[in-house]
């Protein structure tokens, strides 16, 4: 069956089986910035975004997504190029796997949430697994980019 | 990657009517709400039945009810403004601890619900309220019987409804960690009569009637606590499974029956 959609502002049709799930569509046409790792809906590495809220895409058929707005990591670059330096400044980049999935995570939170508290932004990442850094640092990067987009809109 | 499911057609149809359709007119038709615990298992499915374009993707509010239909997500329930003020925010409370918000972002309330899964936090939660399924041939269903007896035929949940009392309610869970399954989840709402709700026993969430009928016949007080509490150990069977014994989910339960009692400002002075 065919898959009409818009991934990262551009109109696809795609050929996909109706039983296919969303990250190896995806993968297949080539947006190797989604992760593949669980593919149960746990550790998060796959995080999209659909009509502009995160989802698992590992749990959600290809199918479901006709007519919708697709967005991956590729379609926000620079945003995540600067979060990437936040989380590389605080040391939380070491094997990387899982950075795709948090940054997409992390755009989320910033559009739902305006100032986070701290539990806010844990609640937020809950659906995100890093098996290297134990989050302290994450949560620290994630603060400092915040302050950092707070101070900037403050001098415009 | 090898798929654990099967799907051979995949159809979003327009209205339920025609959702209706393509479930009864073959055995192994599946409607399909968020698919995310399909996902999990091994199923061989003839045809799909996304109920996307059915309508069933709002919460609404009239006089005295709220209505929330069966596609509306996880997510939905987290950041609804109506659902926000009733019950202590109880609803949106009960799934915030489900795995992540990507997750859900997709689980939908039908999905749920029609498929009485014994380990659902949101269950248990609707279970203390005035609730009540609609079903598209079963008619409207008290979420109570729903959820002991299901549906006697192939039906389609539209969306569940559930009246506006005021009650005060609390939901409480045990996880081992964060966004796992929860080993026991409860719930408890007062407005003139007390009700509590106990799930994953890992057993389907049900009633504690007798301590219901208990409390309400005596008040609850911090004098008469444990021994409503002893009523309720008593008459609500719990299992064991991987996640913790039937001894443990009994010890945590008067734990978190008396939390929650405390939070909504159940027990008297």
């Amino acid at each position: 069956m065919k898959l009409n959609a818009r991934i990262n502002g551009i109109k696809v049709s795609l050929e996909i089986s109706p039983d296919e799930f969303l990250v190896d569509t995806l993968r297949r046409n080539g947006y190797l910035g989604v992760k593949q790792g669980c593919d149960t809906g746990t550790c998060g590495v796959c995080t999209i975004h659909v009509d502009g809220k995160a989802v698992l895409s590992c749990v959600l058929l290809s199918a479901k997504v006709e007519g919708r707005e697709i967005t991956t990591i590729e379609g926000v670059q620079n945003e995540a190029k600067v979060i990437g330096k936040y989380l590389v400044d605080e040391g939380v980049d070491q094997c990387g796997y899982c950075s795709s999935g948090t940054i997409m995570s992390i755009l989320y939170l910033e559009k739902s949430i305006a100032n986070p508290t701290d539990e806010e932004i844990l609640h937020y990442l809950n659906g995100n697994l890093c098996r290297c850094t134990g989050y302290t640092g994450q949560l620290r990067a994630i603060k400092k980019y915040m302050e950092g987009k707070y101070n900037e809109n403050c001098k415009q | 990657m090898i798929n654990l499911i099967t799907i051979k057609n995949y159809v979003v149809p327009q209205t339920v009517e025609e959702a209706y359709g393509y479930l009864t007119s073959n055995k192994a038709s599946t409607i399909f709400g968020g698919g995310a615990f399909i996902r999990m298992g091994s199923k061989n499915i003839s045809t799909a039945i996304d109920l996307s374009k059915c309508g069933l993707n709002n919460i609404t509010e009239s006089d005295d009810s709220i209505e929330i239909g069966a596609m509306v997500t996880f997510g939905d329930l987290e950041s609804s403004t109506i659902l926000k003020n009733h019950f202590n925010n109880l609803l949106a409370i009960s799934v915030k601890d489900i795995v992540g918000i990507q997750m859900r972002n997709i689980v939908t309330v039908g999905g749920t619900v029609y498929s009485r899964y014994g380990f659902s936090d949101f269950i248990t939660a609707l279970m203390v309220l005035d609730a009540k399924v609609k079903l598209h041939k079963g008619g409207l269903v008290p979420i109570e019987l729903f959820i002991t007896d299901g549906s006697k035929e192939k039906d389609i949940l539209e969306y569940i409804t559930i009246k506006k009392d005021n009650r005060r309610a609390s939901f409480k869970s045990m996880r081992n960690s964060k966004g796992d399954y929860a080993i026991l989840n409860i719930a408890v709402s007062k407005k003139e009569n007390m009700c509590i709700a106990v799930g994953a026993r890992p057993g389907r969430a049900i009633l504690a009637k007798k301590t219901m009928e208990y409390i309400n016949e005596n008040g609850i007080n911090l004098d008469n606590l444990e021994e409503a509490l002893d009523v309720l150990t008593e008459e609500v069977k719990f299992g064991s499974n991987s996640r913790g014994s039937s001894q443990y989910r009994e010890k945590i339960c008067r734990t978190l029956i008396k939390r929650a009692l405390k939070e909504a400002d159940c027990l008297e002075a």
